[in-house]
């Protein structure tokens, strides 16, 4: 797909990367939900437990199952269910690479206040994506 | 697309959310009754037919998507919440490049909004994650109701008229042009009233990461009616604030447990699918009768989350 003329050079390059790092995080997503669903790596919870996994809530699913927050999933990732969060962290990702990608199109263009905008956003973002927020507990 | 098509597409969904009420009941008394690999198989069905009737109703999916299957699954809310927000960020994801691209969706205009939305939605959904189950679902299904009345009542505006963009939009140079395909002519825009959104977003975050949804139903009156943009545009770069505020909201439920592989992967792929089949026939037919269905099918998803929640009807 060409760009319209009247489109600024920082939303070009923004496109670009959403466009290539969604489709091969769909293209992981699917790939990594085959491997899980053929069994080809087995899971961490069997799948056969799940349904009762999914009707609890999502802190006691954690405690029931033995499973850490935040990055822990990191270190089941040989394991068929938790590959397919390498895809979908992925995908909760993108938006942060694609900041990343932008932010020295707007310095270069001395325009400083969408620099800032796009300096916090990445951080924000870090922050949802670090792990260092709990929540729940009930 | 014919009348009677629609009909049946909307009784094939009606027949599975009752199948898969009448299962859930049965899963609750006897554990063993339905084998695991019905429901997202069911799921998958229903996520399918939920992204072309959001295509056709002209709705975001993850609108649909966290009352209905809420609703009418077996799964936790917080699993279905990940999953909303994750279903709204693929869609949102996948919209970008091409809106992005074309210049109906404006980063410029986007990015100040984002910057509050995703800060709000981390708040919202440590707020979801941390509420009981039965106030999550007595909120949800107010909100759905709002939206509902939203949807109806709602008037929509082409080419809003911005007599002088305020001055923070002039500071920061929200402005564009865009190419209008049907009338062949260059579009200029401005907005006004920005700090007035800036603030309205906050609340937009905070339901946006608290309930799953994806927040087109607010950001496009926002955008629209109040900041005075075009309706293209409006609706364009909602669906790519989305993204950005998803993204935020969904790293919350990730890392707290609320993401399941077995019930986020086929509602991305059901939903997705169905978005690409619903543009099919939206480029052939658009009948009018779908928007007041998903209304309806919202209407009754919204009464079923707060009688849940108030436990008339758990």
């Amino acid at each position: 797909m060409t760009a319209d003329k009247n489109v600024k050079e920082e939303q070009i390059a923004y496109a670009k990367l959403l466009d290539w790092g969604m489709k091969i995080g769909l293209i992981f997503l699917i790939l990594t939900f085959i491997v899980y669903l053929t069994g080809i790596l087995s899971p961490q919870i069997p799948i056969s437990e799940l349904p009762k996994y999914w009707k609890m809530k999502a802190h006691d699913y954690l405690v029931s199952a033995g499973i850490h927050p935040g990055w822990a999933w990191l270190n089941l990732i040989t394991k068929g269910d938790f590959l397919n969060f390498v895809p979908v962290a992925f995908l909760g990702a993108l938006t942060v690479l694609c900041y990343i990608r932008i932010l020295p199109i707007f310095l270069k263009k001395r325009d400083f206040a969408y620099f800032i905008f796009a300096l916090i956003e990445c951080l924000i973002l870090i922050l949802a994506a670090s792990g260092l927020l709990k929540a729940g507990g009930h | 697309m014919k009348i009677r098509y629609v009909m049946v597409l909307v009784l094939l969904i009606f027949s599975l959310f009752s199948y898969s009420f009448a299962f859930a009941e049965t899963t609750a008394s006897n554990q063993d009754a339905v084998p695991w690999w019905i429901w997202p198989l069911i799921l998958f069905i229903a996520t399918f037919i939920l992204g072309i009737l959001a295509v056709l109703g002209g709705v975001g999916g993850g609108v649909l998507f966290v009352p209905i299957i809420g609703g009418f699954f077996p799964f936790n809310m917080d699993f279905v919440r990940g999953a909303g927000l994750f279903v709204a960020l693929a869609g949102a994801l996948a919209a970008g490049p091409g809106l992005l691209k074309r210049g109906f969706a404006d980063l410029r205009l986007a990015m100040p909004l984002a910057l509050i939305a995703s800060a709000s939605a981390i708040i919202g959904a440590m707020i979801g994650l941390a509420l009981p189950s039965n106030v999550v679902n007595t909120a949800l299904g107010l909100t759905i109701l709002m939206i509902v009345a939203i949807m109806l009542l709602a008037k929509k505006s082409e080419y809003p008229e911005v007599k002088k963009a305020d001055a923070l939009s002039q500071a920061l140079r929200i402005n564009g042009i865009y190419h209008e395909i049907s009338t062949d002519k260059e579009i200029e825009w401005k907005i006004h009233r920005t700090p007035q959104a800036l603030f309205l977003f906050i609340a937009i975050g905070i339901m946006a990461g608290m309930f799953g949804l994806g927040a087109g139903w607010a950001n496009v009156p926002v955008l629209n009616l109040l900041m005075g943009a075009p309706l293209k545009v409006s609706v364009a770069t909602s669906k790519f604030l989305l993204s950005i505020t998803d993204t935020s909201a969904a790293w919350i439920y990730l890392n707290n447990g609320a993401v399941l592989p077995m019930i986020v992967v086929p509602s991305i792929i059901g939903i997705m699918l169905g978005l690409v089949v619903g543009v099919r026939i939206l480029a052939k037919t658009k009948p009018k009768v779908v928007r007041y269905i998903v209304i309806a099918m919202l209407l009754f998803a919204g009464l079923r989350a707060l009688l849940k929640g108030l436990g008339i009807w758990k």
